[in-house]
């Protein structure tokens, strides 16, 4: 038979990987036809919501519901009290701690949830909030974490045993009451030994500030208890489904078996849908009580002001180096401010994440880093916006900690990291704090980048400027914003990466159709990544069937298999790799099917694209599509029907992806108006699976990074009052604020990683705050500035140009 | 964010508005295109039992431009400021401040009766009213009355029009000379860090009037008689800049908020008011 197609055609119509694919998602989104949890409507539902205490702490002296109760429409209000008989009052975080799901005898920050108000519609429910009676005895706010480490008052009185002793968190010993955990990593002796003989040091304190994910969707869910058949159904903004299964079933005691956890269409997760949410705990109780299903969805103030906020890291660090610029020695210390409840979202063994990657691209031979978190009257959170478990923090604190000691050694920024970058022929490199990198090519990466924006003119541009801003011909100064990141994604390895015990590896399922389709399970969720779109291709190019003819399905806990859900940029690196590794579970059985059709043994076909062919003999061939008619429906000896595979992928390591960013910003000296004149962005993710989504991440990761380095910010006033809780002050950039960004790349696969793919959708974010902060700060260096916080908003700006003298 | 309970009325004629505005007093108020009380009702921070919306009355739309004024109908919205080449031909500044004000959307629906009624020193066009020292008309129970809009504002939210009365129409002396509108903000849609509304006339190298009125710096807009003052009889050189950024500063009181503290306001209110005369002037 001759073959009228030629193999490229063949490559082309899999659209397999490296094509630049359309979104399959899109067209539903794109004409409003999204499944979001606010469009599930069931008979009968009703609709909870909170009383929320105005209040960042008080005590609680009581509740009165009658006249809620009398509003029309309104059929119940919850308290702690009526939730401590199920034990359900308090609940477990996925960092080891508790927290309340109700305020149970008082309240730890502004927005905390006090009661749960169910009603018939929304409206009523509003009412009914108005109308609880809640008599707070006020306390003293704490909202700086310093402060808190000092003082006698007592924010989590459950964790102070009798006498006041402090008995161990789940993260070992407490120095004070206030006090959440120290976490250490690397050697500090040594590393004091280093910084105290180095011919150079320089020292900085620097705040990476509060801010919040902020998706377009809030967060929300629909509870239904069927009281006949014991199924628990809940449909939510879940970024981990299966996780979110098991510990509804270890909290209510409902056999997991009974609960089935549905993520339909999610607007954006960027860390805040991790966690587990009181409304969760609300809903489902409210449900089992009414025997109703229930609805709660957040409005944007509950957004901002309560659910999993990011960052809020003290940062001091050390660098010592030699005069000609090596590195020698880094230190860091970080006061974490955890709010209320310690809620963050790490791996358990890893309360402060992977911090602990804060030696950065570097070589760096001797480290230390020392964390303590602390309790103040801040909301809970601290989860990783658009990043892997605070690696942004990480990164900023070296990227910041480079640009210090540049100044510090009169040395341009870009050289310095030439010279300490860890080299190509290093990888597998394991750096001071443990991590052991998978791939890399830094030195290729930097020089393109730096080629690719003229560095070396942009100095002398900037120098002019300089120049002409001395000599009062211009009131702009123009910054060279400089950074470059090495991610650590993809968790994890379960020897060490767990969540509540929860090992982090993820699985694939895969039912080849008797015609040679396909649909394809795994246990993550896209939250707007577009994985039915990549995760078709990874299979297409597998197993030789077209991504157009495969489904992707995730969400939907009775169908998928297990896995720990999509965050820390991990969907990739370990679903990604099952739904290879199931691909070539299907590719193994298809060869036998296909030797045996083809009368030769296994070993004398091979794999061609979209069939089997004989060694040799190319015009004998026998095709996917063929291939999977056969496994159905032909008696093959020795050979099950079906063609089905399963694969759970314990990732070896993690993947390790890097970029060189440069951004370039024009700065009005009197208004502190930044202007971003160009961004330039190189990404190394390893293997490249659609590198049009990958543009998309890019561009969506850039500007999630513009905005927190530029404004965003969940701000306190010194009574714990939320200062920037609508989208008026909390800074979300629009098309209009947003630069143009060129994105460029390089590829340095991961040697562990099937296919050799890294992940992207945080690595601009994480690249991109410290550089756009670095770019506000070189335009200052000139006239003597070293460091000044986030976010770099107008009045910041201006005051660091005030604060210069540049206004006198 | 879900308001409390309300009554939606909607009458089609302005009798109709104000016999329900008196029915039900200080529990009623007009809505126009609800951009600025809608949010608030969300926010319980307005509790409004009856609303009226005012899409239906006629005889609040329509740009007409005669030989001497301007009348905007109080229901005529900033998009449609924007579209109207007449008016951004006879009074360029609307245009233009018009355009820096929230984003397309809330200027669809956005009017500038309900702009200027408002009372919210963040809002852009009083200010640029009080520039163009446009008139506002009132009607009430007892009839009809022109208010300048240089007298209209007490404080945020107070203005001279009492609950009983609906305005109708912003008319505008057909400004002469150069114009500028400078706005400062943080983002789109967000209200000024600090804006000013410069129109300015030139004789040869001399200026001969000008009137500057700032936004956001107080409770109320300002209109700034004195900065306009030290302009006059110069040739809008920095010594007049500088002398008109002083005078303007007298008159402002800025709050800290946000947007940053007062010394910071107070420095880009000097920033943007020269800018916006030195662009008005360069228009003259
Ligand atoms: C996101 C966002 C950003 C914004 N940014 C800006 C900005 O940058 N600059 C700016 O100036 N504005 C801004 N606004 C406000 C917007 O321009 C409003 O639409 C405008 O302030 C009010 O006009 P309205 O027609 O919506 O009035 P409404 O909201 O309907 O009414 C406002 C008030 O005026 C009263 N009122 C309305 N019409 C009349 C009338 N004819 N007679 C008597 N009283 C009346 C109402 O009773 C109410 O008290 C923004 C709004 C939003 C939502």
């Amino acid at each position: 038979m001759k073959d009228e197609v030629t193999r490229d055609e063949r490559v082309a119509n899999l659209k397999g990987m490296g094509c630049s694919r359309k979104r399959v998602e899109d067209a539903r989104f794109t004409q409003g036809k999204g499944n979001y949890v606010d469009d599930i409507k069931l008979d009968g539902m009703l609709f909870g919501d909170f009383v929320r205490t105005p209040y960042a702490h008080a005590r609680i002296v009581s509740i009165n519901t009658e006249e809620a109760l009398k509003v029309p429409g309104v059929l119940a209000v919850l308290t702690a009290a009526d939730l401590e008989p199920l034990g359900l009052h308090w609940m477990p975080t996925l960092a080891g701690d508790k927290q309340m799901v109700l305020a149970d005898g008082k309240v730890l920050f502004q927005g905390q949830e006090v009661a749960f108000v169910v009603a018939e519609d929304r409206y009523a429910a509003a009412d009914g909030i108005e109308l609880v009676e809640v008599e707070y005895e006020e306390l003293p706010v704490i909202v700086d974490p310093f402060e808190a480490l000092q003082s006698d008052v007592v924010l989590r009185e459950d964790l102070v045993g009798e006498g006041g002793t402090l008995p161990d968190g789940a993260h070992g010993p407490r120095k004070h009451h206030n006090h959440i955990f120290r976490w250490e990593a690397g050697d500090r002796d040594p590393t004091a030994q280093v910084i105290a003989e180095a011919e150079v040091v320089a020292e900085e304190s620097m705040y990476y500030h509060r801010t919040h994910p902020c998706p377009l969707e809030t967060c929300g869910c629909v509870a239904s208890m069927d009281k006949v058949n014991g199924k628990l159904t809940l449909w939510g903004t879940f970024q981990a489904p299966h996780a979110i299964r098991t510990v509804v079933s270890l909290i209510s005691g409902i056999e997991e078996h009974n609960i089935r956890v549905i993520s339909p269409d999610i607007g954006g997760g960027f860390g805040n849908k991790v966690g587990a949410y009181p409304g969760y705990v609300c809903s489902v109780v409210a449900s089992i009580v009414t025997g109703k299903p229930v609805k709660w969805i957040e409005d944007r103030m509950d957004n901002l002001m309560t659910t999993a906020f990011a960052r809020d890291y003290h940062m001091t660090g050390k660098i010592a180096a030699t005069r000609e610029g090596k590195i020698t020695g880094l230190q860091c210390h970080v006061t974490a401010d955890h709010g209320g409840f310690d809620a963050c979202a790490d791996p358990t063994k890893f309360p402060a994440g992977f911090m602990n990657i804060c030696t950065g691209s570097y070589d760096i031979p001797t480290a230390y880093l020392e964390v303590d978190g602390v309790y103040t009257n801040k909301a809970p959170g601290g989860v990783s916006y658009r990043c892997s478990f605070r690696v942004t923090e990480a990164v900023y604190f070296i990227e910041r900690m480079i640009e210090v000691l540049a100044i510090e050694l009169n040395m341009d920024a870009a050289e310095l990291r030439r010279i300490n970058f860890i080299k190509k022929e290093q990888f597998p490199y394991t750096a001071a704090l443990g991590w052991e990198y998978d791939s890399g090519d830094y030195h290729t990466a930097w020089d393109k980048a730096l080629k690719a924006v003229d560095y070396e003119g942009l100095r002398a541009e900037q120098a002019q400027r300089v120049a002409d801003f001395k000599a009062g011909k211009t009131r702009s100064l123009m910054g060279i914003g400089l950074s470059f990141f090495t991610e650590i994604v993809g968790a994890g390895p379960v020897k060490n990466c767990d969540i509540l015990g929860l090992g982090m590896f993820d699985s694939c399922e895969i039912r080849i159709h008797p015609t040679g389709s396909a649909i394809a399970r795994l246990g993550t969720i896209s939250q707007g990544q577009g994985h039915a779109t990549t995760f078709a291709q990874i299979l297409a190019s597998e197993i030789g069937l077209p991504a157009d003819s495969i489904t992707i399905e995730e969400g939907d806990t009775d169908t998928a298999p297990y896995g720990l859900g999509t965050y820390g940029s991990r969907s990739t690196p370990v679903a990604g790799a099952a739904t290879a590794m199931a691909g070539r579970k299907i590719r193994a059985k298809a060869q036998m099917i296909a030797a045996y059709l083809l009368e030769v043994h296994d070993n004398d076909v091979e794999f061609d694209v979209d069939r089997f062919v004989v060694k040799g003999a190319p015009e004998k061939f026998k095709t996917m599509k063929e291939i999977a008619f056969a496994a159905y429906n032909q008696a093959i000896p020795g050979i099950e029907p079906g063609l089905e595979a399963v694969s759970y992928y314990d990732p070896p390591n993690m993947t390790y992806p890097f970029g060189a960013y440069v951004c370039v910003m024009d700065i009005d000296v009197d208004t502190g108006v930044p202007d971003i004149r160009r961004f330039y962005a190189l990404d190394d993710c390893g293997t490249r699976i659609n590198p049009m989504i990958i543009e998309g991440q890019v561009h969506g990761g850039l500007t999630e990074a513009l905005a927190v380095s530029l404004g965003q910010e969940i701000a306190y006033d010194d009574m714990g009052n939320v200062k920037t809780g609508t989208l008026m002050d909390f800074f979300l950039p629009t098309a209009w604020e947003v630069p143009n960004y060129e994105t460029d790349h390089t590829v340095t696969p991961s040697p562990h990683h099937p296919i050799g793919a890294k992940g992207v959708g945080e690595s601009p974010h994480v690249g991109g705050v410290p550089c756009f902060s670095n770019a506000v700060q070189d335009a200052f260096r000139p006239f003597g500035n070293r460091h000044t916080n986030m976010p770099h908003d107008h009045w910041r700006i201006w005051k660091t140009a005030h604060d210069l003298g540049l206004h006198d | 964010m879900i308001p409390a309970a309300f009554d939606y009325h909607r009458p089609t004629d302005m009798a109709g508005v104000i016999a329900l505005l008196q029915e039900h007093g200080d529990d009623a108020r007009v809505m126009a295109g609800g951009h600025s009380l809608i949010p608030m009702m969300k926010l319980r921070m307005a509790d409004v039992p009856h609303l009226i919306d005012l899409q239906s009355v006629s005889g609040l739309g329509g740009i007409s431009i005669g030989s001497e004024n301007i009348r905007i109908g109080a229901m005529v919205t900033q998009t449609d400021i924007i579209a109207d080449d007449a008016l951004a031909k006879g009074a360029p500044i609307l245009r233009e401040a018009a355009l820096q004000i929230a984003d397309p959307q809330v200027r669809n629906m956005g009017t500038v009766g309900g702009n200027v009624a408002n009372g919210d020193p963040g809002n852009d066009m009083p200010g640029l009213m009080q520039c163009l020292d446009a008139t506002f008309s009132l009607i009430g129970p007892d009839g009809v009355r022109d208010v300048p809009a240089r007298d209209f504002y007490e404080a945020a939210y107070m203005t001279a029009r009492t609950d009983e009365e609906v305005l109708t129409a912003v008319t505008i002396p057909l400004p002469a000379g150069g114009y500028a509108y400078e706005k400062q903000k943080r983002k789109i849609g967000d209200y000024a860090t600090a804006a000013a509304a410069v129109q300015i006339v030139r004789d040869g190298n001399i200026c001969t009037a000008a009137s500057i009125a700032m936004t956001n710096l107080s409770d109320t807009p300002i209109y700034s008689e004195a900065a306009g003052a030290a302009l006059v009889g110069t040739s809008v050189d920095d010594a007049a800049l500088a002398a008109a950024a002083d005078a303007m500063q007298g008159d402002i009181d800025p709050s800290e908020d946000n947007r940053g503290p007062v010394a910071f306001k107070k420095h880009v209110a000097g920033v943007i008011v020269r800018r916006a005369i030195t662009r008005a002037w360069s228009r003259a």
